[in-house]
């Protein structure tokens, strides 16, 4: 056959939809949710995926935690020396951080110890943060600001833990561009974080190790842990690594829970494709009795899958698209992030490749089409006088 | 490990293909046992019916099982992440035995079902339909091989183990795994180089030849040529033209040229060499049925085609392999 003859049933198949425009209209409109729903999904979960990447991307090579009865322990100061005495790594940086939480607000906080590599890439920042030693000031972030209605230049006032309360001016805030990171977050100086949270002197949270080359961190990381029993060296590629594993299984389960909606959608268009109104059957009679063969019809219906199938797909993604990165993903985003008080305010950046694609097509189109395959062809094999005769 | 999306998408995709390629080669038996052209009966008429049956439910398998080519490499892609010492996909489809064995059959079935279509179109070209018992045959032959990928599949996916951090220690974890094998074995550049670029020279003088004459003698060993250019081509691929895309002298991935920042180069690389090579081996398989007395006039014509789409195809493969090396700075003169 020509192309030409295949555009001229394509132009049939067209106008004979546009016919039963509500017959078809409802299977449209349920695909086109599914497609929507598988989607943002995928959409979600892919982008949060990226979003971990690249900040882990600027998270030190190396953290080494200190273990104690299963838990984690502050660390010894001193440490910091040994492990940068091995040779590959550039530098140890004792970091000094803690969760509070806050019973106005009943939400928890992130505090941490300004140092000399935060305020390095603090081009995030409105107004300044504190220096490492210096003491009674905060930047805050977003999230923390809102939640307290403080501005630079008033007060932000914690209960440490010895029971006393500690004023701090807030010299800084946090810009929305890094909210997924600060929203919650709280920095201080050294010795204002060490009272608050009445540390030991000489003590850390853990140490962030820097390392020339990366493909080196395990042999340092095992050579730590030689020298250091109680410690828990981890990798930022374990990190990474976590993160893949725990959004990719979320969504997977997300997935499968929809599994049931997705069997009913293909029950729906099975059903759609073998109950052929007696008008449609008489359609496909006079076709045949006017010349068309049984292949013809079995175009016919391939092309109506097609254009049913792909636009009801594109919608899909298009609404899809919409939902995840204009709206936030405000219906599936709980399940996939979690939850908390403050919560990053944040848009995901557009992400979209092939295999999403290709995961979407094969999650939805191919049942789809697969479901209407044998019902198009019974309906290809009508006899024409069969049903012209009535 | 099967609780990702891409594997959840595969399985149920490359799961419905499965079902559809066996419906379809039930059905095939039943034909190939009852068929009698000669026949009147209302029984013939039913097998007769049945055959658009079975050539739709192979075409739509066809179609089915690209996407799920794409889709294994994808998700094999993706779970490299998961893996400590995998890079890319070849990486991940290393981490067991059952990787590569799984991609392999699905390329076989895609092979294989694409034959099955350019036969049953022949076929059809025919009055009398002479080749219908040998197509229900061939079906038969293609179902091993769609189990075979479904199975080595779930296997594959079913034996990885993800490295994720474990409470009672990061490090250890990555340590004591041993990592997995995250490039391909490679033949030497130059002498592949050579290969590839003048075996690609013989096929079109042949095929040219073949075209020109129509003798039996090329178009035999045009298929021969062709078949025997894919595996020079993928060998060619992970050897040199791979690494010309990448411009790293080290990495021998033939997966990520299908990825963005090559700018999906990959795909009408693989497309042109599978259709090339596919094309210009089916000149030659044709060549027997030429005897077949209603078949005759046809094939010469079909053979002349197809011959014309393969040099085509292939053309176009060579000169994206070419682009590279003729226009980056890269060079791998010094390997």
């Amino acid at each position: 056959m020509s192309l030409n003859s295949h555009m001229n049933v394509l132009d049939f198949t067209l106008l004979s939809l546009l016919r039963r425009k509500f017959k078809n209209f409802g299977i449209v409109l349920v695909f086109t949710l599914i497609v929507f729903i598988t989607g943002s999904i995928l959409f979600l979960s892919y982008s949060f995926k990226r979003e971990a990447l690249l900040i882990l991307k600027g998270s030190p090579e190396l953290i080494v935690q200190r273990m104690s009865a299963g838990r984690q322990e502050l660390i010894p100061v001193d440490r910091a020396k040994e492990i940068s005495a091995l040779p590959g790594v550039s530098g140890v940086e004792p970091r000094y951080w803690g969760y509070y939480y806050d019973l106005l607000v009943k939400a928890n906080y992130t505090i941490l110890a300004s140092s000399g590599s935060l305020s390095a890439g603090n081009r995030l920042l409105q107004g300044r943060l504190p220096g490492p030693e210096e003491k009674g000031v905060a930047a805050v972030g977003r999230g923390v600001a809102k939640a307290r209605f403080i501005d630079i230049g008033s007060t932000i006032s914690l209960v440490s833990s010895a029971g006393d309360a500690m004023d701090f001016d807030v010299v800084g805030i946090f810009e929305s561009d890094s909210e997924l990171l600060t929203a919650d977050l709280i920095v201080l100086g050294r010795p204002d974080v060490i009272r608050l949270f009445r540390m030991p002197p000489y003590m850390a949270t853990d140490l962030a190790v820097t390392v020339r080359n990366e493909t080196e961190a395990p042999v340092i990381a095992g050579k730590v842990r030689s020298r250091f029993p109680d410690t828990r060296p981890i990798l930022r590629k374990e990190i990474i690594r976590t993160y893949d594993a725990v959004f990719g299984w979320r969504s997977g389960l997300i997935l499968t829970l929809f599994a049931g909606a997705l069997v009913a959608f293909i029950i729906l268009a099975w059903d759609k494709a073998t109950g052929l109104s007696a008008e449609e059957k008489k359609e496909i009679g006079i076709l045949k009795a006017i010349g068309w063969e049984t292949s013809d019809i079995i175009e016919m219906k391939f092309w109506e899958g097609l254009v049913i199938s792909l636009s009801s797909f594109l919608l899909g993604i298009i609404l899809a698209y919409v939902h995840v990165y204009f709206f936030g993903a405000s219906v599936f985003a709980p399940a996939l992030k979690g939850w908390s008080v403050i919560y990053p305010d944040f848009r995901l950046a557009p992400f979209i490749d092939p295999y999403q694609i290709a995961m979407l097509m094969a999650l939805t189109v191919i049942p789809y089409i697969a479901s209407t395959i044998i019902p198009s062809w019974k309906a290809a094999i009508t006899d024409p006088d069969e049903v012209v005769r009535g | 490990m099967f609780m990702q999306p891409g594997i959840i998408a595969l399985l149920l995709g490359s799961g419905i293909t499965l079902v559809l390629l066996a419906y379809a080669s039930f059905l095939g038996v039943k034909i190939w046992r009852n068929w009698d052209i000669g026949s009147n009966s209302e029984a013939q008429l039913a097998l007769e019916r049945k055959t658009y049956l079975v050539s739709t439910l192979v075409k739509y398998g066809l179609l089915f099982e690209i996407i799920s080519v794409f889709l294994f490499i994808y998700t094999a892609d993706d779970l490299h992440n998961l893996l400590v010492g995998a890079m890319c996909a070849t990486g991940s489809l290393n981490a067991n035995s059952f990787g590569f064995p799984a991609l392999y059959a699905k390329i076989a079935v895609l092979f294989l079902a694409a034959g099955w279509i350019a036969l049953d179109s022949l076929d059809s070209k025919a009055e009398d339909y002479p080749l219908t018992k040998k197509k229900y045959k061939l079906l038969l032959l293609m179902i091993p091989f769609v189990i075979a990928g479904y199975v080595l599949q779930i296997k594959y996916f079913g034996g990885i183990d993800p490295n994720v951090i474990t409470s009672c220690c990061g490090v250890l974890f990555s340590e004591g795994g041993t990592g997995v094998g995250s490039s391909l074995a490679s033949l030497p550049v130059h002498p592949t180089e050579v290969v590839f670029y003048s075996l690609f020279m013989i096929i079109f003088f042949v095929g040219v030849i073949a075209l020109k004459s129509g003798r039996k003698l090329f178009m035999v060993l045009l298929a021969f040529l062709s078949a025997f250019f894919f595996f020079v081509s993928i060998a060619a691929i992970v050897s040199f033209i791979s690494l010309y895309f990448y411009q790293i002298p080290t990495h021998h991935c033939p997966f990520d040229i299908l990825q963005a920042g090559y700018y999906y180069a990959g795909y009408p690389l693989y497309v042109s060499l599978f259709a090339g090579s596919f094309f210009g081996t089916m000149a030659g398989v044709i060549q027997p049925l030429g005897r077949i007395k209603t078949l005759s006039a046809i094939i010469p014509a079909v053979q002349r085609r197809w011959t014309f789409i393969a040099l085509a195809a292939l053309t176009v493969f060579v000169l994206i392999t070419l682009i590279p090396i003729v226009f980056s700075p890269f060079t791998l003169e010094g390997y």
